[in-house]
Formats: structure tokens, C-alpha cells, sequence
């Protein structure tokens, strides 16, 4: 290591140290001792039971689901923001920040108030016969508001730095627009657009405040992870709490590692393509 | 010349460019955003001040909420500036020095944008609980951290730790180094070159971070109903105090205080559309907050 000429090397990663250790990975630390604490068998059986089973597989559907609608309206949205100038661009460049803004409590309110039977969209949504509030699709809906921007803002650069010379390039060698669409552009923002499905499906495999509101929270239908480690924690269940809590840790961490993975790849491929 | 004319006729419809195909996506994102992000915003005022602004007032005058609103206030002024130190800190370190184990500890700051802040709230119950690893200590010196105010500003600044960093990290990535080693080859103090050199290169990315952090900590909510323990006006921060007046079937109470939360965050939105334009340091993007 060279020695940098410049002081406060010590006092400054002593503080990062320090706040990253008592504020980040003091509490992670405790999680996972009292977790092992547990035991296998007793793990197992939490981790095992139907209940626990049934939000996993409605936190993950759902999560999915979210996200594959991001997919779609993240990189439309991403593209007219890119790509096309018309009045209100800016204003439509700064709503795309509302779900991060908004906390989740107040975004889960208005969703519920919006979606339920008296609501604006819920009243000609059912007597079309479709109930989203208080259903595993309002579920999907309040994942989705809250990811959103995850999408948008990993591809919206992407495409802005695209320029127009690549798609020239494919015309003048006679594809259609449907080729270029296919062949050029989309394999150039793909990483990145992976990049911003995997971090919208992470947001919403832990989304707690948006969810609880519309979901109606019924056992075995419309809970969620999150919602069931809350609930045996208040039924002073700290076992069971710490079992579940440590899978929503690991499949953080999982989906870190593929995002980081993506995002290492998404970074060779601009490299590549600057070369 | 023939190629000239035609290499200018390709470049006047990139793709999606045909008055059709943008008219057509361009409908679908506006009627989509309507929908999905503008609703949402225009129910929480209109809910709000449905019963007539006197009620809206006379909704967010009540004492369970005045509480709740001096409570994410004090949570604030505690959680944003301990975060400003730390986002400077932590940038200062990885970006003015080389050292083993920087990448790694860039990845761990930034683990906290990764973890449900249900994960976070438990968390913490394993520390500070009366069952948690300091639980016995903390009994024996007559603390109270758990289910009162150092719980909550503690899992405030969990959940929000890298926001600041996240802001000054790319940002002093690309400034470099040259700047404070002339000014330290000249003489000047490590203070003096932090406050007069770093600083003004950086101050708008603070504020921004600072201004996010901000929203953010007082819009917290899963770590928090964790940590706080949800006693009625006690412990109830805005976010709680919304979810104790919507169970309260108080509907009408719970979206006045959700517009001091909304108002907040249009704040927040604004300041960044406006540094955006008007500095040249905070044009970043990065996605995650």
C-alpha cells in the first residue's frame, strides 16, 4: 500500500468502522446468534410448517410478479424518458422518484383507499369481478408501486448513452426496425435492465408497509414473510421470529450476490463496448 | 454524395421514433403513470381535505398526532446529522485512500439498502430485548433503549446508513485526489483541507443525501413498529400514527397525517429536480434509494 499524503486515514475509517459495527453488523450478528440458538430440528420444523411455507410461496409469486411488471413499464418509461421530448418530460423525470420519497405506510393508504371496494379504481374493477384489495393481486400491486424506480433508473442511462451511431450502423446493413430493436439495443441495455429487475425483486421480497395495508394479512393467503416474523414476535415467539428473519436475510443476500454478479457483468459489457 | 443523403434520411427515424410507435408508447407510460403514481398522490389530498380544510386542521391538531410529528422530528435531528458524519467518513475513506478490503467494505455500507427493515427491527430486538445480548446489561444500569426513543433513532440510521455515502462515493471516486494533496504539499491542515478543499466540491451531494436521509428516516416504518413497541403517544412515530388511526377506522385523521409525510417527500423531489439543474456535482443517477 502506498502511503497517501493525505491525513485522516485513521480517523475517518475508524468512524466508518465503528458506525458500520455498532449501527449494521452488531444487530446482524445478534439475529443470526439467536437464531442458531435455535437448533436444527426446531428450525426446520418453523421453517417446515404450512403457515410459514404459504407466505414464503406468496412473497416470492408476488414478488415475481411485481417485477415482471416492472420489467415492462420500467423500460418503456425509461425509454420515453431516454429517447422522446415532449411537454412535461421533466415532470414525468421527477414523478418517477415518488415511491422512493413516499414512505411505504402512506403509499400502502392510498393504494388500499384506491383499490378497495369504495375506492376510485376498486368500485369499476369489482363489478368487472376483479377484487385486488385484500388479494394476493393487491399484494403484487403494492410490490410493484415500490419498486418501480429500480427499473427506470438503471436502464434510463444505459439507453441515454446508446446514441444513435449503433442503430445507423444496423440500417445501413438493411435490418428492420424490429431487428435492431432486437439485435442492437435490446442486448446492449440487458445487463443493466437485469441489474434493475433483480433490485426491484429484492425491494419487494422485503416490502413491508405498503404490503400490510392491502393485503388483508389472512394466514395461509395473503400473508407475507415479513408480516409473519412481525407476528411471532408479538406473540413473544423470539424463535420463531429469528428463524424466519434469517431466511429473509439469506435470500437478501442471494439476491445481492446475483445482483452484484449482474452488475459486475453489466460493467465488463461497457467496458467492452468503450474499447 | 448519394450515400451522404441517405446516411442523413437513416438518422432522421432512429427506432421507435415513427409518429405512430411514440405515439402509441408514449400513451401507454403516460396513461400507466397516471394510474399508478399520479392517483395515488391526488387521493391522499383530496381524502385528506375531503371533509373541508377546517377538519384537515383540526385532524392534524390532535394531541396523538402532535405527538407523533414532534417525535419523527426529534428521530430526525438525531439519525440525519450521526449519517452526514458517517457518509463523509466513509467516503473520505474509500475514495482518498487505497487500502485491503475496500471493496468489501463499500459492499458493507451499502448492505443496509439489501435488508427488509422487518429483518432490521428484529434485529435489534436481539440485541437491546430483555432477551437480546445486551439485554442483562442494560437491565442492570437502568437504560431504556428498547420500545422508546434510542430504538427508534437506532434503526432509523440502520435502515438509511448508506444514503449520504451513496451520494459522495461516485462523486469523490471521480474528483480524485489532486486537489487535497496540493493543498496539503502547501501546507494546509487535514482539517483545513477537508473543510476548504473537499467540502465545497461536495456540499450539494451532502444536502442532497442529507435531504433523502431526511425523508426517509421519518418515513420509516417496518424497523420502526418493531423497535418502538406502538405504545399510543408515546412511542408512535407519523408513520405509526397513520397505521393506529387507519385501524381506528379514523380515516379521515389518517390521511391528514399521511399529507405531512407526502409533503416531505414532494419536498424532497423538488430539491433534487432542482440541484440537478443547477449544480453540476449531484447529475448522478444512482438507483436504490
Amino acid at each position: 500500500m502506498r502511503r497517501s499524503v493525505i491525513p485522516g486515514f485513521r480517523l475517518s475509517l475508524g468512524i466508518t468502522l465503528l458506525y458500520l459495527g455498532v449501527i449494521v453488523l452488531l444487530p446482524l450478528c445478534a439475529l443470526i446468534l439467536k437464531a442458531s440458538d435455535v437448533g436444527l430440528t426446531q428450525l426446520w420444523g418453523i421453517l417446515s410448517s404450512p403457515r410459514t411455507l404459504s407466505a414464503i410461496r406468496v412473497t416470492v409469486t408476488m414478488a415475481a410478479a411485481a417485477t415482471a411488471f416492472n420489467a415492462v413499464y420500467g423500460l418503456l418509461l425509461a425509454w420515453v424518458l431516454a429517447r422522446y421530448q415532449f411537454p412535461g418530460k421533466r415532470i414525468l423525470d421527477a414523478l418517477v422518484d415518488v415511491p422512493f420519497a413516499l414512505p411505504t405506510a402512506v403509499a400502502g393508504l392510498a393504494l388500499t383507499a384506491l383499490l378497495s371496494k369504495n375506492g376510485w379504481f376498486g368500485g369499476p374493477l369489482e363489478s368487472m369481478g376483479i377484487k385486488v384489495a385484500y388479494t394476493p393481486l393487491g399484494i403484487a400491486i403494492a410490490m410493484a408501486f415500490t419498486s418501480i424506480p429500480f427499473v427506470v433508473r438503471t436502464v434510463q442511462p444505459v439507453i441515454e448513452d446508446l446514441g444513435t451511431d449503433v442503430e445507423e450502423a444496423g440500417r445501413s446493413l438493411g435490418a428492420s426496425d424490429l431487428q435492431i430493436l432486437w439485435r442492437v439495443i435490446f442486448p446492449a441495455i440487458f445487463p443493466a435492465f437485469l441489474a434493475g429487475c433483480s433490485l426491484s425483486f429484492a425491494r419487494s421480497l422485503g416490502e413491508f408497509g405498503a404490503v400490510i395495508f392491502i393485503a388483508g394479512n389472512q394466514p395461509m393467503k395473503t400473508e407475507i414473510v415479513a408480516l409473519l416474523t412481525y407476528i411471532r414476535l408479538e406473540e413473544y415467539n423470539y424463535e420463531a421470529a429469528a428463524a424466519i428473519a434469517v431466511v429473509m436475510l439469506a435470500m437478501a443476500f442471494t439476491m445481492l450476490i446475483i445482483t452484484n454478479a449482474v452488475q459486475a457483468w453489466n460493467l465488463r459489457y461497457l467496458t467492452k463496448g468503450n474499447a | 454524395m448519394a450515400d451522404q443523403r441517405s446516411n442523413g434520411a437513416w438518422m432522421v427515424t432512429p427506432v421507435g421514433a415513427g409518429p405512430v410507435v411514440r405515439r402509441v408508447v408514449l400513451g401507454i407510460v403516460l396513461v400507466l403513470t397516471l394510474l399508478i403514481l399520479i392517483a395515488p398522490l391526488a387521493l391522499i389530498f383530496s381524502s385528506a381535505l375531503s371533509q373541508g380544510i377546517a377538519v384537515f386542521f383540526r385532524n392534524l391538531a390532535e394531541p396523538g398526532t402532535q405527538h407523533a410529528i414532534l417525535l419523527t422530528v426529534i428521530a430526525a435531528l438525531i439519525a440525519v446529522p450521526l449519517n452526514i458524519l458517517f457518509g463523509l467518513a466513509a467516503a473520505w475513506s474509500v475514495t482518498k485512500f487505497n487500502f485491503p478490503g475496500r471493496t468489501l467494505l463499500i459492499a458493507l455500507i451499502e448492505l443496509p439498502y439489501s435488508i427488509s427493515p422487518i429483518v432490521a427491527g428484529v434485529a435489534y430486538l436481539f440485541v437491546y430485548g430483555t432477551t437480546g445480548l445486551f439485554g442483562p446489561i442494560i437491565e442492570i444500569l437502568g437504560i431504556k433503549v428498547m420500545f422508546a426513543l434510542p430504538a427508534i433513532v437506532l434503526a432509523s440510521m440502520f435502515v438509511t446508513a448508506p444514503f449520504v455515502a451513496r451520494e459522495l462515493i461516485p462523486l469523490m471516486q471521480v474528483q480524485g485526489t489532486d486537489e487535497e494533496e496540493a493543498a496539503v504539499t502547501l501546507g494546509a491542515s487535514g482539517f483545513a483541507t477537508f473543510v476548504k478543499v473537499t467540502l465545497p466540491n461536495v456540499r450539494w451531494a451532502v444536502l442532497y443525501g442529507a435531504i433523502l436521509c431526511n425523508a426517509r428516516v421519518m418515513g420509516e416504518f417496518g424497523a420502526v413498529s418493531v423497535v418502538s413497541g406502538n405504545v399510543r403517544g408515546q412511542t408512535t412515530t407519523l408513520p405509526l400514527q397513520i397505521e393506529l388511526l387507519y385501524q381506528d377506522y379514523n380515516v379521515a385523521g389518517a390521511f391528514a397525517a399521511a399529507t405531512v409525510l407526502t409533503a416531505v417527500a414532494l419536498f424532497t423531489i423538488l430539491i433534487k429536480v432542482v440541484l440537478e439543474r443547477f449544480s453540476p456535482d449531484t447529475h448522478g443517477r444512482a438507483p436504490g434509494h
